[in-house]
């Protein structure tokens, strides 16, 4: 052996690899909270002040609501966003990346300078910060599960497109089962396997006939919208007993549940959420630290090499596509017996597609998957409370946003989101 | 270990791969598996690991048949391979890489150990002086190490046969030196190696019994100390040197000036570092070098495919850096690609199709946005009749013809106009004997016509046949202009980067 | 392995051993694509019909007592079948059960009218897959489309044939600008066109649904979120008589076919196209720009999908809502891989989905069945066809020679 041994044809010439340095995340944020300035902190009418209801009136410990003087509040919070910007710039420079921490607290600020403007000098209504964020998490729910059940898929491999089919499935058969037991739970262990058969379809035309994966999951989402819609209209509507809306009580967690805001907001929920919280630090654990995980990653990321070493790469395709649909099942019970609601036609209504998006912008993990649902959640909650206080924001604009967030995020213009290599193709020995 | 193969048969479709193979493998042997490219070398270690089922024959390890319907099994009976293209998952750490597939896990979650793979590589790294970091990401890796991570990845599974599947390839002449000390050590230490190869060199230096195959078929075996022409003609057949008959160079003007060209890759590594030459008409010039050297960069640069970060390439003194690559084939440049089916055809498209990719849109084939079909079938028919393409006809898909009728196809369409300059990349990579004597007397036949030539090949043999200047490039440099007979080792050295010898010319 | 499939492919250039002329022929009728697009509409009716029997009362009823008296069961499922697929040809095809000429023909020109947006939106994903690109938002493009041309129809007042040639225009440049954005995003930033239009679609769906709260959208006196009628100057004129729905939109999707025809097969840009879908990089090699022909694509995509948008708010309904679009930007990607992305076979598929749809009200009023029964038909139909050898294996036909590509 020589001194030569580190030494190899690809290396670089002069000195360590320079990945170039990337501004789009730093602009973009830069220029949203700018945006905020301008509108939020200086379009507020100066004296106006801003209600926060923090506390409702059901919780245990009573918190005195909060009044800020809206246009100093919406100013300081836009000007921690710059800053946040800024610090993006500072590392973008040294081509270093920032914690995940960064985007949380950028949104927060945002969002609190948007609240304060929408709230400022309408003595009336006030903003419902705990109402708000129970909703956000209520709605983000199905998108958790179905960001977690594309994870799960992507990450071995096959692009899962049938969420919004899966959800629809698991929230069909909840519905049917539960109302046919009478009892919610069993609707809610039906629910995952309803999606599992649409994820064990996708994953057989996937792995056995090789079909574009794009196609199966396009085509599955109107099966089971055909399917659902043809025994809604025939089956439940013959005989309304199959379709009653039956739902999961609260099951409020002792002594956690009494903390301000948290308290109610986490604590106090139903089976489903708690097995959310469950389900997404067990994935984020099994994922990346589990011999499960590193062997799935590796199956989508390079079959072969993963062949080589006697790990059956069509197998764990289609148990983690089994799997995936089993969970977006799950979520799908979310619509009809976590929500107390009876089956309706297409009533997951393309919260499987903000599901993908979730995952997209998640970076395909659970931890990211949970972090972007819930964005998406908050802004949806958001929309219904300024439609509430009537905002000048028009709500369409709001319902839009995850759809905007994510077509710049594939589109690199923050951040840059790296599929697994090997996803979509199907694999032949 | 000993290992015995006993009439394996393959068969894809109509074609046998593998027929009625016999091979008897050692404990502490290396027993090389010597064959020109689709000889079926790489098919029998499929078949021998796992990953093809064999149409006949069985496989006994120390004499016991078994069956192997993975390459699992295949690991657990102590079979271990190194791959031509590296088995490693890029986005892993080198740990993750080598204890997939058989992890150390520690509780019910069966959660990985991480720390006992570490140390697996560190004590393998240590006891054959690899030199490899357990925590390196195996994407940051240069290609040596990565094939070391890989035969880590073997001896961590405690291998007694390790099957070597042309590793040198993408080495240096002296990397390759380095991996035959380790093959030598690893048998020593008792293992049973087989090494695939084509290069007589590495043969002649570590294999205690050498297999030859030919198409598909045993066709003899070999002492180490076999003449080189005795295993060259064994290998392809007859006894054949690479030799071209051509007339010397008559070079004319210079043609193509490169002056300082530099390209710097996505993730900022600089790929091509201050190339200058020239070419002259009427001049093969033929850049040798190891694979992953430049040499794709410099063509791609040439042809506008990688923008030229700095410096100039100027063709008949028209500047053609920083034109589309259009404009450079429109200037008068022919290129043939290294990856044939990845560049030069379109599969799906029809012979006559893939005649016109380059000229669609230019008249007689088209007049005012619209094909001219008749013209495109006339003239495709003119060019499969020249240039022997065998095909059932011009509607053919090209995807559905051999390799070197590919090849024909494309040699067809980039030298039916009339060029100033032809570049051409490994251009008799993975074509048969004939096939490579038809593609070289095309090309010196261009040269001979007044174009100035420009090779890129990784076989050195081919190289010094064509050349009537030898560039040698190592790391993204040219390191050395040398002429056609200066010999192999100061060649090899230059490879190596050896920067002394650049006046050796 | 690649040196080997080198090799492989090498002994193709035998011939294969001369064959009976006739067996020749029929081996390739039953390995023809066209054998599996035939038999997978026939599986696929036959799980229709599995599920009418299920969904049947009668059926269910009798099955009951299913071992005391079978006949009843099998005459009940003989009942629903007849009837499902009786109202299906009646709805979509001929009604024979009608009085007058025009009756009995009503249904067919009921579906070609169903079949135009799904013939313009069907060339314009066919022509995406052919140059590589999976456009899954002719939806949103369809959308965007229909939105332009609805308001130039009834925001001007123009003379009769210029308002309906420049909303029909409008329609298209609103497409097109819709599919100009995931084409641009894939060309310059490597965006997924997956993904991005997906995201268009929604985004497509609120934009106009907040048009249509602005007052220049809504229609006056209306709470709901519709626009006004479009004006008769920009509605495409009927071309059998007003009392068929059929309109001069078909006509104009027939030609478009032929053009998307013309433009595949005949133009140097159908070429390109076509050489970037097969191999992008070969493509590039030969001098072809990857990033114009991706955008040009999915203008051209868009553009036909927009032209879809046409077809409802110039030709049947006539004012704009958020709905507009339906489903059929979904159902356009079912006509396109049946139809094989060719012209041809697009327009026969978009016919067969058309009629499918046409037949629903017709299902609905004298079979009892909802519409959904059709959604499933056309899925399970594409699904069939996606993975020739599963229709095959059922039907027990033998596999060619080499087993073609999936379209797409």
């Amino acid at each position: 052996m020589t001194a030569t041994v580190a030494d190899a044809p690809a290396a670089p010439v002069s000195g360590a690899p320079i990945p170039p340095k990337k501004w789009g995340a730093a602009i973009a944020l830069g220029v949203i909270a700018l945006l905020s300035l301008i509108f939020f902190g200086f379009g507020t009418p100066a004296g106006s002040t801003t209600k926060f209801v923090i506390a409702r009136k059901t919780d245990f410990i009573q918190l005195p609501s909060l009044t800020v003087p809206s246009e100093l509040a919406a100013i300081l919070l836009s000007l921690v966003g710059l800053a946040l910007a800024g610090w993006v710039a500072y590392r973008a420079n040294q081509r270093r990346k920032v914690g995940i921490w960064l985007p949380i607290v950028y949104g927060m600020a945002i969002m609190g300078a948007l609240l304060t403007w929408a709230g400022a000098g309408r003595e009336a209504t006030s903003i419902q910060l705990t109402g708000l964020l129970t909703s956000s998490l209520f709605l983000a729910v199905p998108l958790v599960f179905g960001a977690l059940a594309g994870t799960l898929c992507e990450r071995s491999g096959i692009i899962n497109i049938a969420i919004e089919g899966q959800l629809l499935a698991g929230a069909f058969l909840a519905a049917l089962v539960g109302s046919m037991a009478g009892n919610a739970y069993v609707g809610l262990i039906a629910a995952p396997v309803a999606g599992a058969l649409v994820g064990l379809l996708l994953a057989i035309f996937a792995t056995k006939y090789w079909v574009n994966q794009i196609v199966v999951g396009v085509v599955l989402n109107m099966l089971v919208i055909g399917l659902t819609g043809f025994f809604f209209s025939t089956l439940m509507s013959d005989d309304p007993s199959l379709n009653q809306p039956i739902g999961l009580e609260k099951l409020p967690i002792p002594l956690l549940s009494k903390i301000p805001v948290l308290g109610p907001v986490l604590f106090n929920q139903n089976l489903l959420v708690y097995i959310l919280y469950v389900a997404v630090a067990a994935l984020q654990i099994m994922l990346f630290k589990s011999r499960w995980g590193l062997r799935v990653r590796a199956v989508g990321e390079h079959p072969k090499a993963a062949d080589t070493v006697g790990i059956q790469v069509n197998r764990t395709r289609i148990r983690n596509t089994v799997l995936g649909g089993a969970v977006a099942g799950l979520g799908g019970a979310f619509f009809t017996v976590a929500s107390g609601l009876a089956f309706g036609k297409e009533m997951t209504a393309g919260k499987g597609y903000i599901a993908l998006a979730a995952m997209i912008l998640g970076r395909w993990s659970p931890r990211g998957a949970l972090a972007a649902a819930l964005l998406f959640g908050f802004a949806d909650a958001l929309r219904v409370q300024l439609g509430a206080i009537g905002s000048p924001i028009p709500s369409q604009f709001l319902a839009m946003t995850p759809y905007l967030a994510t077509i710049f995020a594939v589109a690199g213009l923050v951040g840059h989101a790296r599929p697994p290599a090997s996803e979509g193709i199907p694999y032949k020995k | 270990m000993k290992l015995e193969l006993r009439g394996i048969t393959k068969r894809f479709g109509d074609f046998t791969a593998n027929d009625r193979i016999d091979l008897v493998v050692e404990p502490g042997t290396v027993h090389a598996l010597l064959g020109e490219n689709g000889a079926g070398k790489s098919t029998l270690m499929n078949v021998l690991f796992g990953l093809y089922d064999a149409d006949e024959g069985e496989v006994l390890l120390d004499d016991e048949p078994v069956v192997f319907d993975g390459p699992g099994d295949a690991m657990t009976a102590g079979i271990g391979m190194v791959h031509q293209h590296f088995m490693l998952v890029h986005p892993f750490t080198v740990a993750e890489n080598v204890m997939l597939g058989h992890e150390d896990v520690r509780g019910p979650a069966k959660l990985l150990d991480v720390e006992a793979a570490r140390a697996k590589v560190r004590e393998i790294s240590e006891r054959f002086n690899f030199n490899v970091d357990p925590d390196a990401v195996i994407e940051d890796l240069p290609v040596g190490a990565q094939q070391r991570v890989e035969i880590i990845k073997a001896l961590s599974r405690d291998a007694s046969l390790l099957i070597l599947d042309e590793p040198t390839a993408v080495l240096t002449p002296q990397e390759t030196d380095e991996l035959l000390g380790i093959v030598k050590d690893l048998r020593d230490a008792g293992t049973a190696v087989v090494l695939i190869t084509h290069k007589l060199r590495e043969v002649q230096a570590v294999a205690d019994t050498i297999t030859v195959i030919r198409r598909g078929k045993v066709v003899g075996t070999a002492e180490p100390t076999a003449s080189q022409e005795e295993l060259a003609s064994l290998m392809v057949g007859r006894a054949v040197t690479m030799r071209v008959d051509k007339e010397p160079a008559k070079p004319g003007e210079t043609m193509l000036e490169v002056d300082g060209l530099t390209v710097v890759d996505d993730a900022g590594i600089v790929q091509l570092d201050g190339v200058s030459f020239e070419v002259k008409a009427g001049e093969i010039l033929a850049i040798a070098g190891v694979q992953g050297n430049g040499q794709t960069e410099l063509t791609e640069a040439l042809l506008g495919v990688v923008p030229a970060d700095a410096g100039s390439a100027t063709l008949d003194g028209e500047v053609i850096t920083g034109r589309t690559i259009k404009e450079v084939l429109h200037s008068g440049i022919g290129f043939v690609p290294e990856d044939r089916t990845e560049d030069g055809i379109v599969a799906s498209m029809t012979i006559s199709n893939n005649l016109i990719l380059d000229v669609h849109d230019k008249a007689p084939y088209a007049k005012g946005g619209a094909l001219q079909p008749k013209v495109i079938a006339e003239e495709a028919r003119k060019h499969v009749e020249q240039f022997d393409v065998r095909a059932t006809g011009i509607d053919q898909t090209a995807g559905s013809l051999s390799g070197g009728n590919q090849q024909k196809v494309v040699l067809a369409r980039e030298l039916s106009r009339p060029l100033k300059l032809l570049i051409a990349s490994n251009p008799t990579r993975g074509l048969d004997v004939g096939s490579i004597e038809f593609v070289h007397k095309r090309i010196v036949a261009e040269r001979d016509s007044g174009a100035a030539v420009i090779i890129v090949s990784a076989e050195l043999d081919e190289v010094v046949a064509l050349a009537d200047r030898i560039a040698v490039m190592y790391h993204g440099r040219i390191v050395g202009i040398v002429p056609p007979d200066t010999d192999r080792d100061t060649l090899g050295l230059m490879m190596a980067g050896a920067h002394d010898e650049e006046e050796a010319a | 392995m690649s040196a080997d499939s080198q090799t492989t492919e090498d002994q193709r250039d035998e011939e294969a051993p001369p064959e009976d002329r006739w067996r020749r022929a029929l081996r390739e009728i039953v390995e023809s694509s066209s054998m599996v697009v035939f038999m997978a509409i026939v599986a696929s009716m036959i799980i229709g019909g599995v599920l009418i029997i299920f969904a049947d009362e009668a059926v269910r009823e009798s099955a009951a007592y299913f071992f005391s008296r079978p006949g009843d069961t099998f005459s009940a499922i003989g009942d629903a079948l007849g009837s499902a697929y009786s109202s299906m040809f009646n709805g979509a095809v001929l009604n024979l059960e009608a009085s007058s000429f025009a009756g009995v023909i009503k249904p067919l020109t009921q579906t070609l009218t169903m079949a135009t947006p799904l013939i313009f939106a069907g060339l314009g994903l066919g022509i995406g897959f052919r140059a590589g690109l999976f456009n899954i938002g002719a939806q949103g493009q369809l959308l965007m489309g229909a939105t332009f041309g609805a308001y130039i129809g009834f925001a001007f007042s123009l003379p009769a044939g210029l308002h309906l040639a420049l909303a029909v225009i409008g329609c298209a440049v609103g497409g097109a600008i819709w599919g100009f954005i995931p084409g641009i995003l894939k060309a310059k930033r490597g965006a997924h066109e997956v993904i991005v239009t997906i995201m268009l679609n929604y985004v497509a769906l609120y934009l106009v649904a907040w048009l249509l709260s602005l007052d220049a959208f809504q229609r006056e006196g209306s709470d709901n979120p519709i626009s006004p009628f479009v004006a008769e100057t920009a509605q495409y004129p009927k071309i059998l008589g007003v009392q068929f729905n059929l309109h001069l939109g078909f006509l104009l999707a027939l030609a478009c076919a032929w053009g998307a025809w013309w433009l595949m097969e005949r133009s140097t840009l159908g070429f390109r196209l076509r050489a970037v879908g097969a191999n992008p990089s070969a493509a590039r090699t030969a001098g072809m720009n990857i990033g114009t022909a991706t955008i040009i694509t999915m203008v051209i995509a868009g553009g036909l999908a927009g032209l879809a948008g046409s077809a409802p708010v110039l030709g049947t309904q006539k004012f704009l809502t958020d709905a507009v679009a339906g489903t059929l930007g979904f159902d356009a990607i079912t006509v396109a891989l049946l139809g094989r992305s060719r012209p041809l076979g697009i327009v026969l598929a978009a016919i067969l989905f058309g009629g499918l749809q046409a037949s629903g009200p017709s299902l609905q009023v004298n079979a009892g069945l909802p519409v959904d029964i059709v959604v499933v038909i056309q899925a399970t139909i594409v699904l069939f066809i996606a993975a020739p050898p599963l229709v095959r294996a059922m039907f027990r036909l033998p596999a060619p020679a080499h087993e073609k590509e999936v379209a797409a």
